[in-house]
């Protein structure tokens, strides 16, 4: 149970000088930049909220947010719950536990351009052991020609990548649950399923939530390794809403339009947060601690 | 029992299915451009070390390293060092707007990194920053401290109030309880918190680039110089990655035994 | 209700274990009385934890057996023992209420919904939890906690034996009290054998009717908490329990008299006797309660001189230390003429002055 103190803000005061401070100015930047038509460096007129409109009524932009939706939600789909099983198949102490966590936490490391050059060397058909091996299986693969394709490469490349963030956390998660419990439910003659449902998942629920808000987050974000290894392509199958509101910026846009689509942007990825983490609260328990 | 096996059988073919990228990348930076493009080899048939060579040979992809590590190592002990308190007062305490303060926190990291980067570089330019790796430490703070504090809260809740209360009663300073008993148990956390702030901080490749020029250049910026006339240097691309793996395999590493348990020794 | 039998057992956690002090719990054969109620005592690191884990089975012992009611269980998994294992800590699952707590050993084992009604009520009314069945656990107080933790050990009618591991750590103070009365009350009623490890002498003392105490990973002695108190067989345990403890002197022994801090005590026949041709290192124990401080000396080998070191009013009686030779020794006495600084003399009366050999008693 959490007491009452005010003077826990000394606690926060660091973070809060590092973090507010750093990130208000660009805020306010931002929102100024929106409401106004930036003519040259020293004119500009107000416009109120006609970017907004026009940023919400393009069509273009529902298409790629669309794809932005479906992307993030298999991300979370196959993500979490994968992530969740490798961390319980991990080994939990000794050298197997060193060496599976090395082994798990290569792909994180890749900077996100090489991930994405790798993994177009990788996935063509002719000099590449994906491509190459995956006709060899009989299928038609082409990630440059085939939306299907270039979608599916694209997901398994976030997978590939990220879903060892998930699988750490849970980890780390499932580390912190002391032997007791496991020893109780072991007295209780509780089966590995039961184990997993009354204690394991329950107590992974912190880490389950930043794993989700930050998979949802970085994956409605993602920008670097999907413009590398397609170009957005083919067409625009493969643009997100990132690489969107980039080639509209520097392409089309003026300052102006492009500062109200990184706020329409950031407040999207706001309220789908919000929603997520009041919905994992409530789930799972009701207690008021 | 079935179970485990099972569970290794499984591990250890998703380990296999994830190593085949980085065996691919390691098998690239072996070879030269024109076997990269040219053929499908499992093996270098044309091995050799001039990707390498290049990177170790030239000053500004090695101090590139040297940098990196540098701002990342500061940023990985400011953000940790930041979000501990933080975290345990938004853990153990109420406070006005604790629960909006802590949903806000999570805030900076919803926006892309894009949006700070001018405001950023007027800022460290104002302040003589500029060129520094106090300065990419300090601009990747914003979106470290935030995941540091999110994780370490989330790992501190796990601890019931009563071990707390329990010190108290027992006669420990706060300090003395903080560091001796309450840190321990969290040590998966603090773990997993160093390395994804090493992680993040690693990979940064904008503001990193953004905010510096000669000084503290990283590694990353200097890949991407990598497109060259020729076009896409392939494999001195993939022999950087490969390099950039090392240093984070480190990291973790280290923290392998705060991450796991260690040796289960059994208490009396 | 069983009776516990450990033949022989130890427990090394490397394979080949040489030296005594390899052993985590060095071999020791015991029996645990059908429906006893037992203090496993002992401070941090003793094995005190090891041994309960052994008998409940979580952890194999690397030498020797158990058995309950003569069966050998040893290499019976947890589940089938029958045992009962309160920890720490409060352990419930924290998604389900309390009622499901207490059902899920029944339910595991294939109880019919029914029965496990009757049988969940039952204890809950034992514990005083039934107005909080159909609440969620994990919104309920520690204490509240623990008897649920409590509650599903003793949910099963085939258990035997309840073993405690210092589960009255994260209690508040003025509920442990209630806690014990509540354990009390429950070992009188079900019978059950209930083993208690703490390293709280004053919980084991009011628990237990028999208190084993550990150190270093052996038994050095059972008893009541009284034979614990007066007749101490190890100098741990003198030292251990009562509070301050026991006064530990090295003495040597000649020409018939034990000689503590450079001055003579006389020995009765039975100590001299034991003490005869002693080899190793002798010590001598006396508790604070019965060291007597007279003003004079009494005849040779009766009282030892002494130099006050402090007295302190301890409320109920006076705690005076007193520099022996080059030893200390404290005293609880009713009054106490001298100040600090004086010399008065010390009577250690023969029959509360015990012998010690190499730490094990002798006299």
């Amino acid at each position: 149970m959490k007491t009452d103190n005010n003077r826990a803000w000394f606690l926060i005061l660091p973070v809060l000088l590092c973090v507010a401070f750093s990130a208000i100015l660009p805020l306010m930047t931002v929102v100024n930049y929106s409401v106004q038509d930036i003519l040259s460096p020293t004119q500009s007129v107000f416009v109120g909220t006609e970017w907004f409109k026009t940023v919400l009524r393009d069509a273009d932009l529902h298409g790629a947010l669309a794809r932005q939706l479906v992307f993030s939600l298999a991300v979370l789909v196959v993500q979490i719950p994968l992530g969740i099983l490798i961390a319980l198949c991990m080994p939990a102490a000794g050298w197997r536990a060193s060496l599976a966590l090395v082994l798990i936490a290569l792909p994180l490391l890749i900077p996100w351009n090489v991930v994405g050059t790798i993994w177009q060397i990788f996935g063509r058909g002719d000099i590449g052991l994906m491509g190459y091996g995956l006709n060899a299986l009989g299928m038609q693969y082409n990630y440059n020609g085939n939306a299907m394709d270039a979608w599916m490469t694209v997901l398994v490349m976030d997978i590939w990548h990220w879903t060892p963030l998930v699988a750490l956390l849970c980890y780390a998660g499932l580390r912190a649950i002391p032997d007791a419990y496991y020893q109780a439910a072991r007295i209780d003659g509780a089966s590995r399923f039961a184990v997993f449902r009354f204690i394991e998942l329950p107590k992974m629920r912190n880490v389950l939530m930043i794993a989700v808000l930050l998979r949802f987050m970085d994956s409605f974000m993602i920008y670097t390794e999907p413009f590398v290894l397609t170009g957005g392509g083919p067409g625009n199958a493969t643009t997100f809403l990132s690489q969107y509101l980039t080639q509209k910026a520097v392409g089309q846009f003026d300052l102006g339009p492009a500062s109200a689509f990184s706020l329409i942007y950031f407040l999207i990825i706001l309220l789908f947060c919000f929603v997520l983490y009041t919905w994992m609260q409530r789930v799972g328990t009701g207690d008021a601690t | 029992m079935m179970d485990k096996r099972i569970g290794t059988v499984l591990l250890i073919a998703f380990l296999l299915l994830s190593l085949l990228p980085i065996y691919w990348m390691v098998n690239m930076s072996f070879k030269t451009n024109e076997e990269i493009t040219g053929t499908l080899s499992l093996w270098p048939q044309q091995l050799t070390f001039a990707n390498y060579r290049t990177i170790f040979t030239d000053p500004s992809w090695y101090s590139g390293y040297l940098n990196s590590m540098l701002y990342v190592a500061m940023n990985m002990v400011f953000s940790v060092a930041v979000a501990l308190p933080a975290a345990y007062a938004f853990s153990r305490y109420n406070f006005l707007g604790d629960k909006h303060l802590f949903f806000w926190l999570l805030t900076n990291r919803m926006t892309p990194p894009a949006v700070f980067l001018l405001p950023f570089f007027q800022l460290y330019s104002t302040v003589g920053l500029m060129d520094t790796h106090l300065a990419v430490a300090l601009a990747h703070m914003v979106f470290n401290v935030p995941l540091a504090v999110w994780i370490l809260e989330g790992f501190m809740s796990g601890i019931p109030r009563e071990i707390d209360e329990t010190a108290y009663i027992d006669g420990y300073g706060f300090p003395r309880f903080f560091v001796k008993i309450f840190l321990p148990m969290i040590k998966s956390g603090i773990g997993v918190t160093a390395f994804f702030c090493f992680m993040f901080s690693w990979v940064e490749l904008l503001l990193a680039r953004t905010l510096t020029s000669v000084n503290a250049k990283p590694i990353a910026a200097t890949m991407t110089r990598t497109v060259s006339a020729a076009g896409m240097d392939w494999g001195v691309l993939a022999a950087a990655g490969v390099l950039t793996i090392v240093p984070g395999a480190l990291v973790i590493w280290f923290v392998r035994h705060y991450i796991a348990k260690g040796f289960a020794m059994g208490r009396v | 209700m069983a009776r516990i039998d450990l033949i022989d057992l130890g427990h090394a956690y490397r394979p080949h274990p040489a030296a005594p002090g390899d052993y985590a719990l060095k071999p020791m054969t015991k029996t645990w009385d059908d429906g006893g109620a037992y203090a496993l005592l002992g401070p941090s690191g003793c094995g005190k934890t090891t041994l309960l884990n052994i008998i409940s089975g979580l952890v194999k012992p690397s030498h020797g057996r158990v058995l309950f009611d003569g069966q050998d269980v040893t290499q019976l998994p947890t589940e089938s023992r029958n045992i009962a294992q309160v920890f720490q800590f409060p352990v419930i699952y924290d998604t389900m209420t309390v009622y499901d707590n207490l059902a899920f050993p029944l339910r595991n084992r294939g109880w019919k919904e029914r029965e496990t009604r009757v049988r969940v009520q039952q204890v809950a009314a034992m514990l005083e939890l039934s107005g909080d069945l159909k609440h969620r656990a994990s919104g309920l107080s520690v204490d509240a906690k623990q008897k649920i933790s409590l509650g599903r050990g003793l949910v099963r009618p085939s258990v035997a034996a309840v073993l405690f591991d210092e589960p009255l750590t994260v209690i508040d103070p003025h509920l442990k009290w209630l806690l014990r009365r509540k354990l009390k009350e429950i070992h009188h009623e079900l019978k059950l054998t209930l083993i208690y490890v703490t390293h709280d002498q004053v919980e084991a003392l009011t628990f237990a009717d028999q208190v084993v105490v550990m150190t270093e990973g052996e038994v050095v002695q059972t008893g009541s908490a009284q034979a614990l108190f007066e007749a101490p067989a190890h100098t741990f345990v003198g030292y251990f329990i009562g509070n301050p403890g026991m006064n530990l002197l090295p003495c040597t022994v000649r020409d018939g008299a034990a000689w503590v801090g450079g001055h003579a005590l006389a020995l009765s026949g039975a100590a001299q006797a034991a003490l005869d041709h002693a080899r190793g290192t002798i010590t001598l124990g006396v508790r604070p309660e019965f060291v007597e401080c007279v003003p004079s000396p009494g005849a040779a080998g009766d009282t030892v001189p002494a130099t006050v070191l402090s007295v302190r009013n301890m409320g109920t009686h006076l705690l005076a230390e007193f520099r022996l030779g080059d030893q200390r020794v404290a005293a609880k006495l009713r009054a106490m003429a001298a100040g600090a600084g004086s010399t008065v003399h010390l009577r250690f009366p023969q029959q509360r002055t015990l012998y010690y050999i190499n730490d094990q008693r002798v006299a």
